[in-house]
C-alpha cells in the first residue's frame, strides 16, 4: 500500500512542480506533463515498468475527454459536420496510410508490415490535440474544427483497423494462426459478439447503439432528476462516472471503441439540462487522467532504445511528421481551410497518437510487426507526441502573428488631417467617445490598427486612419505636437500601456485619457502617468446595478443616490488600494495586504449602504434626512 | 357637473421617500382619481434632468397645479426649484406670449417640522408660512395663476406618534375633491394664512 502511495506521490509531485512552470514559460500543460514524465522516468528512474500498466488506465482520460467533447456538440452540429468528417477525415487516414506504407516499402519492409505501419501512423493524438485546443482557445477556429473532424474519424477508423490488422499476419500464417485463435479466445470473455456471425454482430451493435441513444434521450432525465433531488453532490458525481464507465464497458463488450461510445453518449446528452453539471463532475477526472497519460508517455521513453538508434528514431520521427504534415497541408488546400487555420490544421495533427501504442502492442501480439521494430516505432510515436506542443508554440508565436499582421499589412494611411484630439482605437469603446466629440464639433484624428475596422468607420463617414498608434512616426503625422488630448481606447492592454508611457514621456503636454481593463491595468496606467483612467466596464456595470436596485423596488432617486455613493466610495477606495498595490514592492501584485484592505473597504461600503436605513444622518443622505424627531426642543425661542 | 370638473396636476417632490411619514400617505391618498395626475418628480428625474416639453404639456392639460412637498429651509426641495427654473419659460409661463398658465389654480401642500406657532411674528421662525412662501405666490401672480394659501401640516416630525396623519390625509382628500369639483372660492381664501378646516368656509356658495 505504501509503495502505491509513494508512486502516486511521485507522479503528482512531478506534475505539480512542472506543469505550472511549463505553463508559465508558455509551453502549455501537455509539454509540462511530458517533461515531468521524462524526468521521473528515463532521467531519474523514480518510476519504472509500471508506467505501461498505468498508461492503459490513464487512456480512460481520452474516453472521458471525448464524452466531454460530445457534451459540447449538439446532434445537429454533428450532423452538419458529416461532410468534413467523412471527406477530410477519410482522406487523411487513407492518404497518410498510403504514403507511409509507400515510404515503408522503400525501406525494404514487407508489404504487410509496411501497411500496418501506415495504418498506425495515420492516426493522430486526440488527447494532446484536443487538450491543447482547449487550453489555447483554438477549438472554435476553422482549423480547430477541421482537426476535430479528422480526429473523430480516426477514432472511428480504429475499430476496422483492429479487425483488419490480424489479417496482415499472412506470411507467418502457420505460426500466427494458433496465436490468433488464442488471442480470439482471450478476447472471448470480454466480448459478446465474437462468436456471432457478422450480420448478427452488426445487428447487436446497431441495437445497442439505438438503445443507448434512446436511453440517453428518455431515461437520463428521470435518472438525473432522481439523483439530483437527493441533494447529494457526490452521488451525482458517481452517476456521471457510472454513466461514462458503463458505456465504455458496453462498447468494449460489443467490440466498439469506448471513446466513440462515450462520445455518442455525450452528443445525446448535449441538449440535457444537466449538461453543465455532468461537465463539471467529469472534468477533474478527465484532467487528472489525461495528465497521468501524458506523464506515462514521457516516462515510457526507453532511453536504451533511443540512445542505441537515436539518429534513426529522430530521423523517422521528423520524416513521419513531415509526411503527415504534407498530406494535411494538401487536404487543407483541397478543403479550403485558409490562412492561419491551414497551418493550425497541418501542424496540430502531424504527430502519431496514443492509439499508436495500442495498435503497436496489438500488432506485436498478432505477429504482424516484429517486436524490435515495434519498440522502435513506439519511440517514434512518443517522440512525435513530444514534439507536438513545440509545433503549437511555433504556430502561436510565429505563424499566427504573421497572419494577423498580413491581414492588416497595408501601409499606414497618410494622415491628411490634424486635430486637437487623437483617438487611438476605434472599436466599441473608441467609437462612442469619438461620436460625442464629433457631435460637439471637435475635430478628431482616429487611428486603428485593424484595416477592416478603419474601412467600416470610413464608410460611416468617420475620419479614420489605419496604422499602429504606438508607432512614434505615425503619432507625429497625426499631429501629436499640435494635439492637446489623446484618448487611448485600444483593446490590447499591453499596447495601451506602452502607448501611454510613450506619449507621457515624449509629449508631456498632452492630456492622456485611457480605457483600462481591470484594476491591475488601471494601476499600471496610473503609474505610467495617464491623466484619466476609465474602466471599460465600470460605468455600464454600475448603471446595471442601479437598474437592478430599481427593479427590486428601490425608488429611482434613492437608487441614484446609492449609485453615486457607491461611486464616491469606490473612488476613494481605489486610491487606497492603488497605494497598497504600489506598496507591495517590486512585484506590484495583489498581495495579502491588498486583499485584506479590499475586504475591509468592501465592508465599509456595505456599512455605508446599510446605515441609510437607520434613523440617523449618513454620508449618502446628508441634506435629505429629516431632522430628528425631537429637534424642536433645540429651539429655545419657541 | 362632470363638464365642470377640474383636472388636477400634483407635482410631488420628496427626495427620500423611504423615510417619509406624511408625504407618502398624502401621495397615495391622491392617487386613483380620474381627474388627478400625480407626478413623482424624483422618480421621473433621478438625475434632475427635467424634460421641459413633457412638463409644459402636462401643465397645459390641467386646471389646478399642486406642489406637494416637505418644507426644506422655508422652500421646496431642490427638484421643484429646478422644475420652476426650467419649465416656467419665458414665452410659455410669462412674457408677451406666455399665457399658458393663466387662470389656473396654484396650491402648495406641504409638511413643516416646526410647530404652527413658530411660524409667526415672535415665533422662532418669525414669519408665517404664507409669508415664507411668497416667492411661489409671486410666481403664481406673474404667471396669471390664482394662488391659494398653503395646505400645511405643522410639527410633522411627530405627527405619526400623535396620530394626526389620518385626519390630515382625510382633510386633504376633501379639499382635493372640492378642487376637482371646482367648488373652492378663491376670493374667500384671500388673507388666509393656510387652508385650515373648516373646509366649508372657503367653498363657493
Amino acid at each position: 500500500m505504501t509503495a502505491y502511495f509513494i508512486q502516486a506521490f511521485i507522479y503528482l509531485c512531478a506534475a505539480v512542480l512542472l506543469v505550472p512552470l511549463a505553463k508559465r514559460l508558455g509551453l502549455g500543460s501537455v509539454l509540462g506533463y511530458l517533461i515531468a514524465g521524462v524526468i521521473i522516468g528515463p532521467l531519474t528512474g523514480l518510476v519504472g515498468q509500471e508506467t505501461a500498466t498505468i498508461q492503459h488506465f490513464a487512456e480512460f482520460g481520452v474516453v472521458m475527454m471525448l464524452f466531454l467533447v460530445g457534451l459540447e456538440l449538439q446532434p445537429q452540429t454533428l450532423w452538419s459536420m458529416r461532410h468534413q468528417l467523412l471527406g477530410l477525415g477519410g482522406l487523411q487516414v487513407t492518404l497518410t496510410a498510403a504514403v507511409v506504407t509507400g515510404v515503408a516499402l522503400t525501406f525494404g519492409l514487407q508489404w504487410t508490415v509496411a501497411l500496418a505501419v501506415g495504418l498506425i501512423f495515420s492516426l493522430s493524438s486526440t488527447a494532446i490535440v484536443l487538450q491543447t485546443f482547449n487550453e489555447k482557445g483554438l477549438s472554435k477556429t476553422e482549423g480547430g474544427k477541421s482537426a476535430f473532424s479528422v480526429l473523430l474519424f480516426q477514432d472511428i477508423a480504429v475499430i476496422p483497423m483492429l479487425a483488419f490488422i490480424p489479417l496482415l499476419a499472412l506470411p507467418e500464417l502457420q505460426e500466427a494462426a494458433s496465436k490468433l485463435s488464442a488471442a480470439a479466445e482471450h478476447h472471448e470473455e470480454l466480448s459478446i459478439v465474437t462468436h456471432l456471425p457478422a450480420w448478427a454482430t452488426g445487428l447487436v451493435i446497431i441495437g445497442i447503439i439505438s438503445a443507448l441513444v434512446a436511453a440517453g434521450h428518455f431515461l437520463s432525465r428521470p435518472l438525473f432528476r432522481y439523483v439530483a433531488d437527493s441533494g447529494l453532490r457526490e452521488v451525482f458525481t458517481a452517476t456521471a462516472l457510472m454513466l461514462v464507465i458503463g458505456i465504455a464497458a458496453l462498447m468494449g463488450l460489443i467490440g466498439l471503441s469506448p471513446a466513440l461510445g462515450t462520445f455518442l453518449a455525450g452528443v445525446v446528452l448535449a441538449n440535457s439540462e444537466f449538461r453543465h453539471e455532468l461537465e463539471a463532475d467529469i472534468e477533474p477526472f478527465k484532467g487528472l487522467l489525461l495528465g497521468l497519460f501524458f506523464i506515462t508517455v514521457g516516462a515510457g521513453i526507453n532511453v536504451e532504445i533511443l540512445s542505441n538508434s537515436l539518429i534513426t528514431i529522430v530521423g523517422l520521427t521528423l520524416g513521419l511528421m513531415l509526411t503527415k504534415a504534407l498530406v494535411l497541408f494538401g487536404l487543407a488546400i483541397l478543403f479550403r481551410v485558409h490562412h492561419s487555420d491551414r497551418w493550425l490544421f497541418t501542424l496540430s495533427l502531424a504527430q502519431a497518437g496514443e492509439f499508436g501504442f495500442v495498435l503497436l502492442s496489438y500488432t506485436v501480439a498478432e505477429h504482424v510487426i516484429p517486436h524490435d521494430l515495434a519498440q522502435m516505432l513506439s519511440m517514434v510515436v512518443a517522440l512525435s507526441m513530444f514534439l507536438t506542443p513545440a509545433l503549437f508554440i511555433l504556430f502561436e508565436k510565429v505563424i499566427q502573428p504573421r497572419y494577423q499582421k498580413s491581414n492588416d499589412d497595408r501601409e499606414p494611411d497618410t494622415i491628411d488631417q490634424q486635430a486637437p484630439v487623437i483617438i487611438a482605437g476605434i472599436g466599441r469603446f473608441g467609437q462612442i467617445v469619438n461620436r460625442l466629440l464629433v457631435a460637439n464639433n471637435i475635430p478628431t484624428v482616429v487611428l486603428d490598427h485593424s484595416a477592416a475596422q478603419v474601412d467600416v468607420m470610413r464608410s460611416l463617414n468617420i475620419k479614420s486612419f489605419y496604422g499602429d498608434a504606438s508607432r512614434p512616426d505615425l503619432l507625429h503625422t497625426a499631429g501629436i505636437h499640435e494635439a492637446s488630448l489623446m484618448i487611448v481606447a485600444i483593446d490590447d492592454r499591453a499596447r495601451a500601456l506602452e502607448l501611454v508611457e510613450h506619449v507621457k514621456q515624449n509629449h508631456p503636454h498632452i492630456k492622456v485619457l485611457v480605457r483600462s481593463f481591470d484594476r491591475a491595468h488601471k494601476y499600471e496606467l496610473r503609474d505610467a502617468g495617464a491623466d484619466l483612467i476609465v474602466s471599460e466596464t465600470y460605468h455600464s456595470a454600475l448603471n446595471m446595478g442601479t437598474q437592478a436596485l430599481e427593479a427590486l423596488g428601490f425608488h429611482p432617486f434613492h437608487a441614484e443616490q446609492m449609485r453615486q455613493n457607491f461611486a464616491e466610495m469606490e473612488n476613494s477606495n481605489c486610491l487606497k488600494l492603488y497605494e497598497s498595490w504600489r506598496g507591495e514592492g517590486e512585484s506590484r501584485s495583489f498581495g495579502d495586504h491588498y486583499r485584506d484592505l479590499f475586504i475591509k473597504l468592501e465592508g465599509l461600503m456595505r456599512d455605508s449602504m446599510k446605515k441609510d436605513r437607520a434613523d440617523r444622518h449618513t454620508r449618502s443622505e446628508r441634506g435629505w434626512t429629516p431632522p430628528p424627531k425631537d429637534y424642536l426642543k433645540d429651539f429655545k425661542a419657541d | 357637473m362632470a363638464s365642470h370638473q377640474q383636472r388636477v396636476l400634483i407635482l410631488f417632490a420628496h427626495p427620500s421617500q423611504h423615510r417619509s411619514e406624511v408625504n407618502l400617505p398624502m401621495l397615495k391618498a391622491s392617487q386613483g382619481y380620474e381627474q388627478v395626475t400625480v407626478v413623482d418628480l424624483y422618480r421621473e428625474y433621478p438625475t434632475l434632468r427635467i424634460n421641459i416639453e413633457k412638463e409644459q404639456q402636462r401643465l397645459l392639460e390641467h386646471d389646478v397645479v399642486v406642489f406637494m412637498f416637505p418644507l426644506y429651509w422655508y422652500s421646496t426641495p431642490a427638484i421643484l426649484k429646478e422644475w420652476q427654473d426650467l419649465v416656467l419659460e419665458y414665452g410659455f409661463a410669462y412674457g408677451r406670449d406666455g399665457v399658458a398658465l393663466k387662470d389656473k389654480i396654484f396650491l402648495c401642500v406641504l409638511t413643516a417640522g416646526g410647530a404652527e406657532k413658530a411660524y409667526q411674528n415672535g415665533g422662532y421662525n418669525h414669519f408665517t408660512i404664507r409669508e415664507l412662501l411668497q416667492p411661489l405666490e409671486q410666481t403664481a401672480n406673474l404667471t396669471g395663476m390664482h394662488y391659494l394659501p398653503p395646505f400645511a401640516l405643522f410639527s410633522a416630525r411627530t405627527a405619526a406618534e400623535e396620530n394626526r396623519i389620518e385626519q390630515h390625509v382625510g382633510h386633504w382628500q376633501r379639499l382635493l375633491q372640492a378642487l376637482i369639483d371646482n367648488r373652492v372660492d378663491v376670493n374667500k381664501t384671500r388673507g388666509l394664512n393656510t387652508l385650515a378646516e373648516p373646509l366649508e368656509s372657503i367653498l363657493k356658495d
